[in-house]
């Protein structure tokens, strides 16, 4: 069975919750002290992942980092359908590419700033938050392009992985002290994300508090 | 802030953080009440508090105790007793820490929040309790005037998986004892153990009024779950809360009556916020009440 390295408060880790749990397959955690034991910094797990960082997947023995790299792997490898990760048209594979990407953005930003505001992590929150709010204006004018061009989502007018990807960080950015009250296109994108079948929530994303209907 | 001049919060023993996060390595540097502090594990293996000035210099130098797994600081020349917990030295019992949560409110409503049964269902949705089961059965509040402490008792909630030992949804009998403004313990039937009582600590640390970070532990019967599952679990439940308690306006516990709805869960809370105005505490507390009453008179 697939084995995930998993802390309940990471929204990378929490993706990958998410998307397991999207296409019905079963897994197991194998639960990491990230806080406060910090145990990913430690020896036994560097072994496992030597960049000291979670997620990391175990699928029968193929080990696989980084939370982009394992959506990917699991759409190609689960995904019986090919529409999370659509490889067939080149244009919606770089624009899928470019968001996942993009997710990277995203947590060197928005989860420095909730670290810092939740764990005391010492960091510089200002800088932290100034980039989560460069990041979602960019996100922000893209998604509401899209909602102009008939188009839902990031890559395309069908959720991808670069949506999962790019959705937690996101969606936890008040807890680092980032509003979203101005960001109306990604308000409507977070609501039709929480509106997907097999939606699951993780600590500090809720469904009740829900964003307004989108202008589907 | 500066340090505050509550003369009844400066003479509480207070938690700073865990024994683990004082290391000869790393200094802990923090605040209590306003004031900068800095603890360090010292040559002889014990651990130093200090007053720090704004630019970090050591001043005066604190009480310290090691207790119950945390390191607790007064800054008050005479500090009431910190609260005894004898089933520490219970056999059987484990103690797992669980590290803290920051929460920009005021450390008296995570308190709080920590009392309320009635937002397990909606907040902690399949952990501590789920719609439709709501109810929240009559429970007695009281304060007990020989020890000083708030206790509530005969808590009685159905809970889908009360602890990370439980498989199967129970009902679950509370205690809740309140023996500081700032620290709580929580006495919760033990799922697997007929008779006992599983330990859920809280000792919020006062950073600033609106300020704190909420350290917390769990001190059960349990041979099942790892010391990390644990901990996971009780982050989750401060987590899913953090939200909530930084969205509670205002973010200082308003004290003078009627200023938020009291329902019939809320008895412990009530009870809690008048033991609070007995002891005339005002850091974390909403200092405007009497001014607008006497406008409106």
């Amino acid at each position: 069975m697939i084995k995930l390295y998993d802390y309940p408060a990471s929204g990378n880790c929490y993706k990958i919750r998410l998307f397991l749990n999207i296409l019905g397959v079963a897994y197991e955690t194998v639960p990491v002290d990230f806080y406060p034991g910090m145990e990913h910094r430690k020896a036994d797990f560097k072994a496992i992942n030597p960049l000291g960082q979670l997620p990391v997947l175990d699928d029968d023995g193929f080990v696989i980092r980084d939370a982009q790299a394992i959506l990917a792997y699991l759409a190609t490898k689960y995904d019986a359908a090919g529409t999370w990760f659509d490889r067939d048209d080149p244009v919606t594979l770089g624009k899928t590419m470019m968001w996942l990407a993009f997710a990277d953005q995203i947590t060197a930003t928005s989860s420095a700033a909730r670290l810092h505001d939740v764990l005391g992590f010492d960091l510089d929150v200002d800088a932290a938050r100034k980039g989560a709010h460069a990041a979602f204006r960019i996100l922000d004018d893209h998604l509401i392009e899209q909602e102009f061009a008939g188009e839902c989502w990031l890559a395309g007018d069908r959720a991808s992985i670069a949506d999962i990807a790019c959705f937690p960080y996101v969606a936890l950015a008040p807890d680092g002290g980032v509003d979203l009250g101005n960001y109306h296109g990604i308000r409507r994108w977070l609501g039709r994300i929480k509106r997907m079948p097999d939606f699951v929530e993780m600590p500090g994303i809720f469904l009740e508090f829900d964003e307004p209907m989108a202008a589907e | 802030m500066a340090k505050t001049t509550d003369a009844f919060a400066l003479n509480e023993w207070l938690v700073i953080g865990r024994l683990e996060d004082v290391t000869h390595d790393k200094p802990r540097i923090t605040r209590l009440l306003g004031q900068d502090i800095r603890a360090e594990r010292t040559a002889d293996g014990t651990i130093g508090v200090w007053e720090t000035d704004p630019s970090g210099h050591k001043g005066r130098a604190l009480p310290v105790q090691e207790r119950y797994g945390h390191v607790f600081v007064t800054l008050g020349e005479t500090p009431r007793d910190l609260l005894e917990m004898p089933e520490f030295e219970e056999e059987g019992r484990r103690l797992v820490t669980i590290g803290y949560v920051r929460v920009k409110t005021s450390p008296l409503r995570v308190v709080e929040n920590f009392l309320d049964l009635g937002h397990f269902p909606y907040v902690h949705t399949n952990y501590l309790g789920a719609e439709p089961q709501t109810e929240v059965a009559n429970y007695k509040a009281e304060i007990r005037e020989d020890v000083d402490e708030v206790w509530a008792t005969d808590c009685s909630f159905f809970q889908q998986k009360a602890a990370k030992s439980a498989t199967d949804g129970q009902q679950s009998e509370y205690e809740y004892r309140v023996t500081s403004p700032f620290i709580t313990v929580l006495y919760k039937t033990c799922p697997i153990k007929p008779g006992a009582w599983d330990l859920v600590g809280l000792f919020v640390q006062p950073l600033d009024e609106d300020l704190c970070e909420a350290h917390s532990f769990v001190l059960p019967f349990d041979e099942e779950n790892t010391d990390v599952e644990l901990r996971h679990f009780q982050q989750t439940i401060f987590l899913q809360d953090r939200p909530i308690l930084e969205n509670q306006l205002p973010a200082l516990l308003p004290l003078t009556p009627g200023m938020e709805m009291p329902a019939r869960a809320d008895a412990t809370s009530m009870t809690y916020r008048r033991w609070l105005k007995k002891k005339n505490i005002t850091f974390g507390v909403q200092k405007d009440a009497a001014d607008n009453s006497n406008r409106a008179a």
